[in-house]
């Protein structure tokens, strides 16, 4: 496939059961992989909001916002140009941290504004927050320290409000 | 007022006018059938729960009101995932009801507890878990109103047996609760009156234009307004499988069907078209083709209340999105608007001459059998057709006999016709048209069958007779799964795997008295029109006629899948002026 690329997805639905499992079986059953999801309520808490990163061609990607549109608990959908938003991921990470290496370890949590939630006599478990991409580049840099156990929320992100969001999806609704 | 879950769903389906139900009980959704005994809805028990569905389907082709079936939990409701999928692919609004068992239990891989909801999610417009009996008007008011608006399809309810024992306090939601129930919901109708402009305009400008007509102009009730654009602007028409009926046969602007096995005019018109008007149409693989050569020159208007459907094969020039109907009849307004200001279409005379000239060239065409030989399925077809009291409605199986019942009939009136397009389920047939004469008991209803369907849904025949409704069935009885043969002998190198059934057994006839009806054998041409007569004849029960066809007998024209519309194979018989569909 050519031209694959992360897109961020938006999706503010009906807080209800059933929903996920809908929003997720249109992309399951065209074969496309979820990179990353997460879920919450939204502003008001009938609605969540969940931001869905998928990794798909611009075509597909168009079919499957306008089939999620169909869902009768989807009630706006926009995709989010990462330029135009803003993006943050949470991450728990235990990483052995031997007496030898324990202090490279927290120098480099320090560096990297991590903060230690736990500690064990070999290991540290550590809580990151920030764009995803730093996330990426502290997963990179610990884990030759060796990581244990590994956890990330998944990206949520809103448009930045200096300027018009630019949205590149359908407004509105349909049946 | 207090009312058990089970009176309020009763209760609930009369304030929907719903007049009758198809179903069969089982242990989860007994206590729904206790009040249905005191309830003015006629309910039709069937023989088998896919049954059901078809009936509820075939009852909503005609009358255009959602069908309504009522089923148990478990392998009553994985019965009605086929008709599910078929209603969905089809567009057709139905509402099913389905037993669970109590929600204390579910989860539990209870006696006959299947996840239903999971099951039918990807096969229902939307579907719907039942956990509190309070909540079952409003479901049942949202079912409807989902099943029915915006693109129509099948919407289930499911429902656990305690909640239709637990008892609620009756309300009835008006409309505006139904909608601010459902914010996610809100069907466009009204097409944008910039791009119905700019549509119009273009169709002006074009001289090869076509009217590439589908199941959603039937959906949206806008034969009329259709047949005034058409005559309005001259513009050829083609009706895919779901669209039969929708513009009448005889009309002169009438090319026939498009696709695999349309006519060699309706799909060379599309090919050399310069403008394809397609209204509630979705360029499915049947009609276009490959893909990347179909319609090479032609500009696309596409109108589909579904904005999923837009540029989903095909990106057009004018996508419009609401109700056919209501932008047809906007589109025939601001075209009249713009000739009367002094713009000009663009003369389609020409065009005209050129497309009835194919028409008349490339008829559909067999070759009739000789004295002694064995009798063809288009003849048959075609007395059915000169024989049928008028308005008959013709509902077909899937196969070579569902092509050339398309084929070979006259459609001359919309909701005449019910077939099982988009899923291609055989067994459709008995069933929908059981559900069709529901519909409207004054018709005729003619089922033409193949033998390798009858044979799936036949049962249903059991409940016609048990119920009181006579249909007429047809089976062209090839003694093979006939369109599979097809394919293989043109394909597969004639090495035939798995599609002889057998001319012996079943015995068509006494299979058709065992289960109350009339049963007439036909082998040869003679018999065919005192046969048809016959059955015409006998309204007071079900009649089988089983036409022993000849079994070499091909489905043509034909583009073979995947292959391009341009190579379309023609009967043998009008090979040597190919030269002509130029
Ligand atoms: C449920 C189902 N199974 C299999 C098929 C594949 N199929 C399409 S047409 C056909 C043959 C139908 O045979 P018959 O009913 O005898 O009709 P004929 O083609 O001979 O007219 C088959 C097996 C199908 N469409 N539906």
């Amino acid at each position: 496939m050519s031209e694959l690329q992360h897109h961020i997805l938006s999706v503010l639905v009906e807080n209800r059961p059933g929903v996920l499992a809908r929003v997720a079986s249109l992309f399951a059953r065209r074969g496309f992989n979820i990179f990353s999801l997460a879920v919450a309520p939204a502003e008001e808490d009938t609605m969540s909001r969940i931001t869905i990163v998928v990794d798909v061609e611009r075509t597909p990607l168009e079919q499957i916002v306008k089939q999620l549109f169909k869902l009768v608990e989807v009630i706006k959908i926009s995709e989010l140009d990462p330029r135009q938003a803003v993006e943050r991921e949470l991450i728990l990470a235990t990483v052995r941290a031997g007496a030898a290496d324990r202090g490279h370890v927290v120098e480099l949590i320090q560096i990297l504004e991590g903060k230690i939630v736990a500690v064990g006599s070999d290991a540290i478990t550590v809580s990151l927050e920030g764009h995803p991409d730093k996330l990426d580049d502290f997963e990179d840099l610990i884990r030759p320290y060796g990581i244990l156990e590994l956890q990330r929320t998944g990206r949520i992100a809103l448009p930045k409000l200096d300027r018009d969001v630019r949205t590149s999806a359908v407004k509105g609704n349909i049946g | 007022m207090k009312l058990t879950g089970a009176q309020a769903l009763i209760k609930a389906l009369e304030m929907e006018n719903v007049e009758v139900m198809f179903g069969l009980p089982g242990g989860c959704i007994l206590p729904a059938y206790d009040p249905l005994l005191d309830s003015s809805i006629r309910h039709i028990l069937v023989r088998h729960e896919q049954g059901a569905g078809h009936m509820a389907e075939g009852y909503a082709h005609v009358t255009g009101r959602p069908g309504v079936a009522m089923v148990t939990s478990g392998p009553a409701a994985t019965n009605m995932v086929t008709p599910l999928c078929d209603a969905f692919m089809d567009s057709i609004p139905m509402v099913c009801i389905t037993g669970q068992v109590p929600t204390t239990a579910i989860g539990t891989d209870a006696f006959q507890e299947c996840d239903t909801v999971g099951i039918t999610r990807s096969v229902t417009k939307h579907n719907e878990l039942v956990m509190s009996a309070q909540d079952l008007p409003m479901v049942i008011r949202q079912a409807f109103y989902l099943a029915s608006t915006g693109r129509p399809g099948p919407v289930l309810v499911d429902v656990p047996k305690d909640v239709l024992t637990n008892t609620m306090d009756w309300y009835w939601p008006t409309d505006a609760e139904v909608v601010d129930s459902l914010p996610g919901y809100r069907p466009v109708t009204k097409g944008h009156p910039k791009m119905i402009k700019e549509a119009a305009k273009l169709l002006l400008s074009c001289e090869r234009p076509v009217l590439y007509v589908g199941g959603g102009i039937l959906k949206a009730r806008a034969a009329e307004a259709l047949r005034e654009l058409a005559e309005l602007t001259q513009i050829p028409v083609v009706t895919t499988l779901m669209a039969r009926g929708a513009f009448p046969d005889s009309h002169p602007l009438n090319l026939g069907m498009p696709g695999m096995h349309g006519t060699a005019a309706a799909i060379t018109a599309m090919q050399k078209s310069d403008l394809l008007i397609a209204l509630g149409a979705r360029f499915d693989d049947r009609i276009t083709g490959k893909v990347s050569t179909f319609a090479p020159e032609a500009k696309i208007i596409h109108v589909d209340i579904d904005p999923a459907e837009q540029g989903k094969v095909r990106r057009p020039d004018v996508p419009i999105v609401g109700d056919c109907r209501l932008v047809i009849e906007e589109l025939i307004k601001v075209i009249k608007d713009l000739l009367g200001a002094g713009e000009v279409q663009a003369d389609v005379g020409p065009w005209r001459s050129r497309v009835s000239g194919w028409r008349e060239q490339f008829p559909l065409a067999y070759e009739p059998s000789e004295p002694g030989e064995a009798l063809k399925p288009q003849f048959c077809l075609e007395k059915l057709r000169d024989l049928a009291p008028k308005g008959t409605i013709l509902v077909s199986g899937v196969g070579q006999h569902q092509m050339w019942s398309s084929q070979y009939w006259q459609f001359e009136e919309p909701y005449t016709w019910v077939n099982s397009g988009g899923l291609g389920t055989m067994g459709f047939s008995i069933p929908a048209a059981i559900g069709a004469k529901v519909g409207h008991p004054e018709k005729t209803v003619w089922a033409i069958d193949g033998d390798g369907c009858f044979q799936m849904t036949a049962q249903e025949l059991v409940t016609a007779s048990v119920e009181r409704i006579p249909i007429k069935v047809a089976i062209l009885n090839n003694s093979y799964l006939g369109m599979v043969r097809q394919w293989q002998e043109m394909f597969y190198e004639e090495r035939y795997s798995e599609v002889y059934l057998s001319p012996e057994v079943p015995d068509f006839v006494k299979w058709a008295e065992a289960m109350g009806c009339v049963g007439i054998r036909v082998d040869s041409p003679e018999e065919v029109e005192p046969a048809i007569e016959k059955a015409n004849s006998i309204n007071d029960r079900s009649v089988v006629v089983d036409f022993r066809v000849d079994a070499r007998e091909k489905v043509f024209p034909m583009v073979p899948a995947g292959f391009s519309n341009d190579d379309l194979l023609l009967p043998p018989s009008q090979n040597e002026t190919r030269r002509f569909l130029g």
